[in-house]
């Protein structure tokens, strides 16, 4: 924040003649048009761990917020409360995954990329412990101001050796990615979209299921190629919709796992010749997807028009979640927008 | 559970000898490097005595035996003295002494459970150790393993504010097969520790946290063994901690006599001169 915004401050305000709905904690991704699903998360574990004695799952003090409590309500015994202290969190799962549980450790995704990072490193990521981290609030998903806000998360964590990297994008990428957490052998870092979470995949793919490491194609285009990982890829597909009216014919590959890359699928579609790139994150542009397909075009010689959709390299306001999401352009209508703007 | 998985339960050999072979071993594998935390191995041995060939169950040939006692080495660069104790105990072969520190060692310098059996976590980043502890001091319990938890720490680590994250939980958690060791010496890098921090009062705060604790004299093998038996038995839910005042450089007295720092500068000539010292208070 520089000098000039700090004074800010000492601006008195009025009362907004259009109010917008309030900075909540957990704002709602759901008004979206799509259906949603309840906890998907939670119920995904409980399911898991009906067939797989080792699941266990620990929240410092955040299981509400993360979906976690639907899981320690079927499964008490189960469930472990490390309580407001996430360096604990995460020693205490490498503890339980050294004597053969496979932990999941839940808290807000700021609190274990910052406070915890070095016990993630160390305790979990430098033995490749089976330690499942999932985290509530990726990105720009609050209005609380940066202290909730994990705009640099992936980036945090995209140098960390052995850690697999998740960002999905909505309630069936969420349940699918719980087996495959537990069947992978190692760390992951897994972002949470949680409560009512919008089912969003499936309605422009019916058949679409999560698949660790792999990309997938949801929408097909001619003129240009979105390349998106979470909530960014239902922004995609809308403003794909809405350019399609205006015959702009959009695709959107969809990337769940930001690490390891599917590279073979990201090469071959941008590779294809005749459409604008474009990546899409809920992230600081610094470090999250976008560099990281950046770098893999470069290496291969690939080499189509290039854009970035990403969160800027700032603390970001508080405010109504819409507000922002315009501010910062990760709205459907920013999205195409900028999109038609670079065509 | 027999006492064969004790090994030093039945060895005819004395904790004193033991606690000299440690410091011995230490000594020889600082004289290979010329350097070394030889000033803390020195002082922690007899701790060291106390835990592997009196208090701890393992197997020699077995380092993951399901039913061991784990051993944690919070203090990673404390590894030269654990290296002494795992070859003593016969977990790591005595003829790896010299590579201590070298390339492709499995003794580096600071500790890593991927290099070395018996070193059960990667230890170095101070304050991780007591809360892997209670992790897997969960863990246990839920297999219904009988099995103790030592993590080994230093009082530098008692700065660091995830050491009372874990002290609280193993409270909460009523971790009666949790055992902390402190090994307090009063030296991090750049001073004495209750210069730096207030951790003290040592046995009351962590008594005040819930926490059977004990303090004693960590260079007297009998304070020792009593405390371990102590923790060990003790009926009450609750974890235990075994304060342990130590000396640095114990055994060695130009060492013990020297400006004490938490590096102690050894010259080259002084290693076979510490060694000889040693020798003079070889214990039957």
């Amino acid at each position: 924040m520089t000098l000039d915004s700090m004074k800010r401050k000492y601006e008195p305000r009025k009362v907004a003649d259009q109010k917008v709905a309030t900075s909540a904690m957990i704002a709602s991704l759901a008004a979206e048009g799509y259906d949603t699903v309840s906890a998907p998360f939670g119920h995904a574990l409980i399911e898991a761990a009906r067939g797989d004695d080792r699941i266990v799952g620990l929240s410092a003090d955040l299981s509400k917020y993360t979906d976690l409590h639907v899981f320690a309500e079927a499964a008490p015994d189960r469930f472990y409360q490390m309580g407001m202290a996430e360096q604990l969190l995460m020693s205490a799962a490498s503890g339980m995954a050294r004597e053969g549980f496979i932990p999941f450790a839940t808290t807000y995704a700021v609190f274990a990329s910052r406070r915890a990072y070095d016990f993630i490193a160390m305790a979990i990521a430098e033995e490749n412990l089976p330690v499942k981290i999932v985290c509530a609030l990726p990105g720009l998903t609050t209005g609380y101001g940066p202290s909730h806000q994990a705009t640099e998360d992936l980036a945090i964590f995209r140098g960390l050796p052995n850690m697999t990297i998740i960002d999905p994008c909505d309630a069936c990428d969420v349940a699918g990615m719980v087996p495959e957490m537990v069947a992978h052998h190692g760390p992951v870092y897994a972002r949470l979209l949680r409560g009512k979470v919008p089912s969003v995949l499936t309605r422009y793919k019916p058949d679409y299921r999560f698949q660790l490491g792999r990309a997938q194609m949801i929408r097909e285009g001619a003129d240009v190629l979105v390349i998106s990982s979470g909530i960014m890829t239902m922004r995609a597909l809308d403003a794909a919709e809405a350019l399609a009216a205006e015959k702009i014919d959009v695709a959107v590959l969809h990337v769940p796992t930001i690490k390891p890359l599917d590279l073979d699928t990201i090469l071959a579609e941008a590779g294809k010749g005749g459409r604008l790139v474009v990546t899409a994150e809920n992230h600081t542009v610094n470090g999250g997807l976008g560099e990281a397909v950046a770098r893999q075009l470069l290496v291969a010689g690939v080499a189509p028009q290039f854009r970035m959709i990403g969160l800027p390299d700032e603390f970001l306001e508080a405010g109504a979640l819409p507000t922002l999401h315009d501010m910062y352009g990760l709205s459907t209508a920013k999205v195409a927008e900028q999109i038609k703007g670079w065509l | 559970m027999t006492q064969q998985d004790r090994p030093g339960v039945l060895s005819n050999t004395s904790l004193e000898r033991r606690a000299w072979n440690i410091r011995r071993k230490a000594l020889l594998m600082g004289e290979v490097q010329g350097q070394g935390y030889i000033g803390q191995a020195l002082g922690v041995a007899d701790v060291l005595a106390t835990s592997y060939f009196h208090a701890m169950r393992y197997r020699a040939d077995d380092p993951e035996w399901e039913g061991r006692d784990r051993f944690y080495l919070s203090i990673g660069h404390y590894a030269i003295a654990l290296y002494s104790a795992l070859v003593e105990a016969g977990i790591l072969p005595e003829d790896e002494l010299e590579t201590y520190g070298m390339d492709d060692s499995r003794m580096p310098m600071s500790g890593m459970a991927s290099y070395t059996p018996g070193m059960e976590i990667t230890g170095g980043s101070l304050g991780q150790g007591l809360g892997i502890a209670v992790g897997a001091a969960l863990g246990l319990k839920r297999k219904k393993n009988p099995a103790f938890v030592y993590n080994l720490m230093s009082d530098g680590e008692l700065g660091e504010g995830s050491t009372w994250e874990a002290v609280m939980s193993a409270v909460q958690w009523k971790l009666d097969n949790l055992i902390c060791i402190v090994d307090f010496n009063n030296q991090q890098a750049d001073g004495p520790t209750r210069d730096a921090l207030a951790v003290g009062p040592e046995a009351p705060k962590w008594a005040a946290f819930g926490w059977h604790a004990q303090q004693v004299d960590g260079n007297d093998l009998e304070a020792l063994v009593a405390a371990f038996d102590t923790a060990r038995a003790l009926p009450e839910p609750k974890p235990r901690v075994i304060i342990c005042n130590t000396t640095m450089c114990k055994g060695v007295d130009f060492l013990e006599a020297r400006e004490i720092t938490h590096f102690v500068r050894v010259e080259p000539g002084e290693w076979a001169q510490a060694l000889e010292k040693l020798e003079e208070g070889k214990p039957q």
